[in-house]
């Protein structure tokens, strides 16, 4: 079974959640970071790292002596990443989509195949849960390939959290993609409310069944619990905000271990998705 | 006119809070939401659509199924999965990159190109000045594409009413639309807090305005919460020679005036909204290119 942890709005809690359903499972569990832009769940997981590789695209580049300037590449890509002047043909790495037209289109065998480094993969083990995420290259504005590299490390036989990106974007999409459940996290404000709106829409136009998690559910009004009673979403766990919650936080302790009588709150979440989803 | 840029890398930090406290003080300026794919700062300015625009970008394959002899040629060479087949190819629009490959090898022509209306942008007026903002459609891309068009709305409108300052709201995260959002951005604030996330993400954040060469300054919201973890901030700031030009406190009053719609700088008796003054103040001083008088602020 695969859960997304997602939000919309940044900085509600999905690694909070992520982190503390991952160590309150009973069964063998795996934990996809798929926030390569800001990747925070090894703060708190701590896993030791095994293994590592580079993540990268295949881009073109030019064979000066077999290209006849044909002009076929540059029309064919729809991203400005191939230009020509007169006989000259560039590329222009940072805007390649890696769709390989341009290969397919060259009669003459003048493009060769290299590649662009997106980021790093890592994955390794923390408190007995496969541990996986990855590290966007900074400046690299196409994380989507990394991500679907750490996605595509899902194992079928584990129950798999994935801590997904904030936003609604592509991003958010495909961490969310195939997945049995997604559990939106948010909080009991207008701008919680407002991103929990958009991000529910998504749920809604791919059919993918979801519930909320209020986090810091004492600041802020009813205006969240509301919507969920009027577009029929379980709220399946609140989480009030304590001083002593926030402190463990910051120094990136889990929350189950700051407050550990959540952990059979957590594992009933687990246990009511799993028989939902059987 | 100059343009200021607040970003974070961890969502969450209260950028918006801190642009709209901005928007209350600041003179001779627009506001602009670079955040296009969950904007919040309407939220704390009621604006008023004066113009609504559609955003087209790209194009997205479409099959005419009457004409699909289903060989499959389209789902072979699609490198981002989003062909499957059945009675005929289907496209995940989704997953479409617009590629137009699957079009253009096609035997039958059966594949055509959609140009992608995929969200909308307004112009605004507000309490506090014009706001150019926009909603990208819920799970779509282009977010980048549609940052770089409502930047070049807003200078245009900067320039139109002569305003000085370009004040932006921008996204989380050091992708794609974060990286649309620096282009020719005269300064960046990083809206940090005293947490190990907040620091990590800091970090990533900081390295990318140096990539861009940016100038950047750094305010630690929430600073109270964990002091400790405030003075390691500090110390990073030190050490990377950026300027920490404010520290603002845990204050709840920030969501009640959330709640409410308005600026925390509104509010008469917040203490977020003193130190927001006071960070105004600097932040001011920095655009108008007045420096710190001691270079880097000491350790507290």
């Amino acid at each position: 079974m695969q859960i997304a942890i997602a939000s919309g709005k940044g900085g509600t809690g999905k690694t909070t959640v992520a982190t503390s359903l991952a160590l309150s499972a009973d069964k063998a569990t795996q934990y996809l970071d798929c926030d390569v832009e800001e990747p925070n769940g090894h703060i708190f997981l701590k896993p030791d790292f095994n293994h590592s590789e580079i993540c990268t695209v295949t881009i073109p580049e030019v064979n000066t002596e077999k290209c006849t300037a044909c002009g076929k590449c540059k029309d064919i890509c729809r991203y400005n990443a191939i230009v020509q002047f007169g006989d000259t043909v560039m590329t222009f790495p940072e805007m390649c989509h890696s769709c390989l037209g341009c290969f397919l289109v060259c009669e003459d065998d003048a493009l060769i195949s290299s590649t662009r480094e997106i980021g790093v993969l890592e994955s390794g083990i923390a408190s007995g849960i496969d541990f996986v995420h990855g590290h966007v290259r900074i400046g690299e504005a196409m994380g989507v390939p990394l991500l679907k590299a750490v996605k595509a490390k899902a194992d079928p036989d584990k129950l798999v959290i994935i801590d997904a990106p904030p936003g609604t974007s592509c991003p958010f999409v495909e961490s969310i993609s195939n997945v049995d459940y997604v559990i939106l996290v948010t909080e009991p404000t207008p701008f919680g409310l407002y991103d929990l709106k958009l991000a529910v829409q998504v749920l809604q136009n791919f059919n993918i069944p979801g519930g909320i998690i209020i986090n810091r559910s004492d600041l802020g009004d009813n205006k969240v619990q509301e919507f969920c009673e009027e577009v029929g979403l379980p709220v399946l766990m609140e989480i009030p905000f304590e001083r002593k919650i926030a402190e463990g936080y910051a120094r990136g302790k889990p929350l189950i271990e700051t407050v550990p009588e959540l952990r059979t709150a957590f594992n009933n979440v687990l246990e009511q998705l799993t028989r939902q989803m059987a | 006119m100059k343009e200021l840029l607040v970003l974070s890398g961890k969502g969450g930090t209260g950028k918006t809070s801190i642009v709209g406290s901005f928007a209350h003080m600041a003179e001779s300026k627009i506001m602009l939401d670079c955040d296009v794919d969950a904007s919040d700062l309407h939220l704390l300015l009621s604006p008023v659509p004066v113009e609504e625009h559609e955003f087209r970008s790209g194009v997205k394959a479409r099959v005419n199924s009457e004409k699909c002899s289903t060989c499959g040629m389209c789902a072979e060479l699609c490198q981002f999965d989003a062909v499957s087949m059945h009675d005929t190819a289907e496209i995940l629009r989704i997953s479409c990159e617009g590629c137009g490959v699957c079009a253009h090898f096609c035997p039958e022509q059966a594949i055509t190109l959609e140009e992608n209306h995929c969200g909308t942008w307004y112009i605004s007026d507000t309490e506090f000045g014009p706001l150019v903002h926009s909603q990208l459609f819920a799970g779509e891309e282009n977010s980048g594409k549609l940052v770089s068009h409502i930047k070049s709305q807003a200078r245009n409108l900067a320039e139109k009413t002569s305003a000085e300052l370009i004040l932006i709201d921008g996204s989380p995260g050091i992708g794609c639309p974060v990286i649309a959002s620096l282009s020719n951005v005269d300064h960046v604030l990083i809206v940090t807090e005293p947490t190990q996330s907040g620091k990590h993400d800091l970090e990533r954040v900081l390295q990318l305005t140096r990539h861009f060469k940016i100038p950047t300054m750094i305010c630690i919201n929430k600073w109270d919460l964990h002091p400790e973890l405030s003075d390691e901030i500090e110390f990073l700031a030190l050490e990377e020679d950026i300027e920490i030009v404010g520290k603002i406190p845990f204050d709840p009053m920030v969501i009640d005036c959330q709640i409410q719609g308005v600026p925390v700088t509104s509010s008469k008796t917040s203490l977020a909204a003193y130190s927001l003054r006071v960070l105004w103040d600097t932040v001011q001083k920095r655009i108008n290119g007045l420096q710190s008088s001691q270079g880097i602020q000491t350790l507290s």
